[in-house]
């Protein structure tokens, strides 16, 4: 199990969660948590690639923690934004922002 | 060069994040809290000041994270242009409430401050903190109207496609990395020239164009682009409009063109990406277009338009040659001064009669005769009527296509689509001249908005006639 192979399958199974979950799921939160998939799947790319690639130097890693922290970031701000949206509208559901059409 | 010695030519960076520091604490002061905007203004220019310095030089900083070049140099005057001038006006937006301009300042700069860095990236790293940089705070922006819910709206939708679309482009990133074992951009081209296994380097290169498409709101990567235009406040919408294109369009440049392709201008590996660049920018104009005939809204309408002002830029970019940046470079330019200056019109209009569709906009030539006359202009300009700075930005870009012998149907298609643009350009202008409205009372500007307007239509006029000076400038920030 401890070679390339086996983290690049796992972080494509994650990535296409992802994306299944940012593309069917109507729940604003629900639609994050696909994006982080996303975002985990990138980083545990980075991490495996420095890892098995025979690289000397660890900017591999070091870009999985810029990940993380971004992540954070924008999570903070996605989570104030549909706050809002709850406050507007009582519901988390994206579909109803529908003011503007066309 | 080391950290420390690239100090000295970082100096308008660390300027403007001073000036974002200094906005924030003086807003905890009551009494200075008024001077906020001066403060912000005075900053953007003494960056200018600094960056005037560094006119011409060409480093690379930071263990080669970052460039200090013309090519840099040459966009960060448009952001400081468009900065400037969008926290200028917003003062004078009624739809921004007084209370929120604090923090709405210091969230602008740090937008410009993200660009400069998306300009003068040449790191993966740095490409992807730059983009974040300009995205986090662009979100809040859309969403700073609390309380409306289009404004609310645009937010959450800009929130969602870009956040999706830069974790796109940082999957295709890691890619990049696996392939080459490196993270800078010159290195992964080395890298890439003896790569074995062209569909992993196919995906790389869809899953990053995906993520700088979404920031030039390229097809098929639009969706946020008319929702999130329609929704914030107008000031911000011309500021999107303009700033984060043209970083969007720095970033593809120097990654395409320095990590896409090999030394001898091909694409890297057999990989076609030229013509995928092509279809799409046919796909943005024509879609930019044609849906923008059907829009009331001045907003949405101008939202369309500017994708389809994304589509005119991409076709340039199909064709690999130096001259090809140039020509979007010079579009840039051309396009900074048009549709700021429509979107400052806007602003006037939502202001005096809270229009905002085009029938609210009826009659608005015989009331403000001076204004709708730059409106012409401008409206001439962003269809590329000669003699206007549009047609000169358009010239160029179809002189690359037609010079470059490989799509001879894509300029075709651009110049069918400058015609159709045509339409809807001049129902605005139409609607503003050729109606005689119920009370031919005169609506006046501020003194502020009016200058935006001549100052930003000026250029949009002069430099369809004598455009010698922009090109020679150009021409000396090609180089990265």
């Amino acid at each position: 199990m401890d070679n390339l192979q086996s983290y690049l399958i796992i972080s494509t199974i994650l990535f296409s969660l992802g994306l299944f979950g940012v593309m069917t799921r109507r729940n604003g939160v629900a639609v994050l948590m696909g994006i982080e998939l996303i975002l985990n799947a990138a980083s545990l790319n980075f991490v495996a690639f420095n890892r098995f690639g025979g690289m000397r130097e660890l900017d591999g890693q070091v870009f999985g923690i810029f990940i993380i922290v971004l992540a954070a970031a924008e999570a903070a701000v996605a989570l104030a934004i549909i706050i809002n949206l709850f406050k507007n509208h009582e519901t988390v559901n994206i579909d109803s922002a529908d003011q503007m059409k066309g | 060069m080391s950290n420390f010695s690239s100090i000295a030519f970082y100096l308008p960076e660390l300027l403007l994040v001073l000036t974002i520091l200094a906005v924030i604490v003086v807003d905890l002061i009551p009494g200075l809290k008024r001077f906020n905007w001066i403060i912000a203004l005075a900053g953007i220019i003494f960056t200018g000041i600094l960056l005037y310095g560094d006119y011409g030089v060409s480093e690379s900083l930071y263990m080669g994270t970052i460039a200090a070049d013309p090519f840099a140099h040459y966009f960060k005057w448009i952001f400081l242009i468009a900065g400037f001038f969008t926290i200028l006006v917003s003062r004078h937006t009624h739809s921004l409430r007084d209370a929120d301009l604090p923090e709405y300042n210091a969230l602008l700069l740090i937008v410009v401050f993200g660009l400069f860095l998306m300009a003068s990236a040449t790191n993966l790293v740095t490409v992807y903190l730059g983009i974040e940089t300009v995205s986090l705070p662009s979100y809040i922006l859309a969403g700073i109207l609390k309380n409306d819910r289009k404004s609310n709206e645009a937010s959450l939708k800009y929130v969602i496609f870009g956040a999706f679309s830069s974790g796109l482009m940082i999957y295709g990133f890691s890619w990049l990395y696996g392939l080459t074992g490196s993270m800078s951009l010159s290195g992964i081209q080395q890298g890439l020239a003896g790569v074995q296994e062209p569909l992993a380097l196919y995906m790389a290169i869809l899953l990053v164009l995906a993520g700088f498409g979404y920031k030039i709101s390229m097809v098929p990567f639009h969706f946020w682009t008319p929702d999130v235009y329609e929704g914030s406040p107008t000031p911000v919408t011309g500021f999107l409009s303009v700033a984060p294109k043209a970083a969007g369009f720095a970033v593809l440049m120097r990654f395409f063109y320095s990590v896409f392709t090999t030394g001898s201008m091909t694409p890297v590996a057999g990989v076609d990406w030229l013509t995928l660049i092509a279809l799409l920018s046919a796909v943005t104009m024509t879609f930019g277009n044609l849906i923008a005939l059907q829009q009331d809204n001045v907003k949405r309408m101008l939202a369309f338009s500017s994708i389809a002002h994304a589509g005119y830029m991409l076709m340039a970019l199909s064709i690999l040659s130096p001259d090809a940046i140039r020509a979007v470079m010079i579009y840039l330019t051309m396009y900074l001064f048009m549709n700021m200056g429509a979107f400052f019109m806007v602003i006037f209009a939502e202001n005096q009669l809270d229009a905002h569709t085009v029938e609210d906009w009826k009659g608005l030539g015989r009331k403000a005769p001076f204004l709708g006359a730059l409106t012409v202009i401008l409206m001439m300009s962003l269809t590329g009527l000669p003699p206007s700075a549009g047609f000169v930005g358009k010239l160029y870009l179809f002189a690359v296509v037609i010079a470059g012998k490989k799509f001879y149907w894509l300029a075709i298609v651009g110049v069918l689509n400058s015609v159709v643009s045509l339409f809807y350009y001049f129902r605005i202008v139409k609607a503003m001249w050729l109606f005689n409205p119920a009370d031919t009372k005169p609506v006046k500007a501020g003194g502020v908005i009016t200058l935006s307007i001549l100052l930003f239509t000026i250029p949009a006029l002069l430099l369809g006639i004598y455009w010698t000076p922009i090109i020679n400038l150009i021409d000396k920030s090609i180089g990265f």
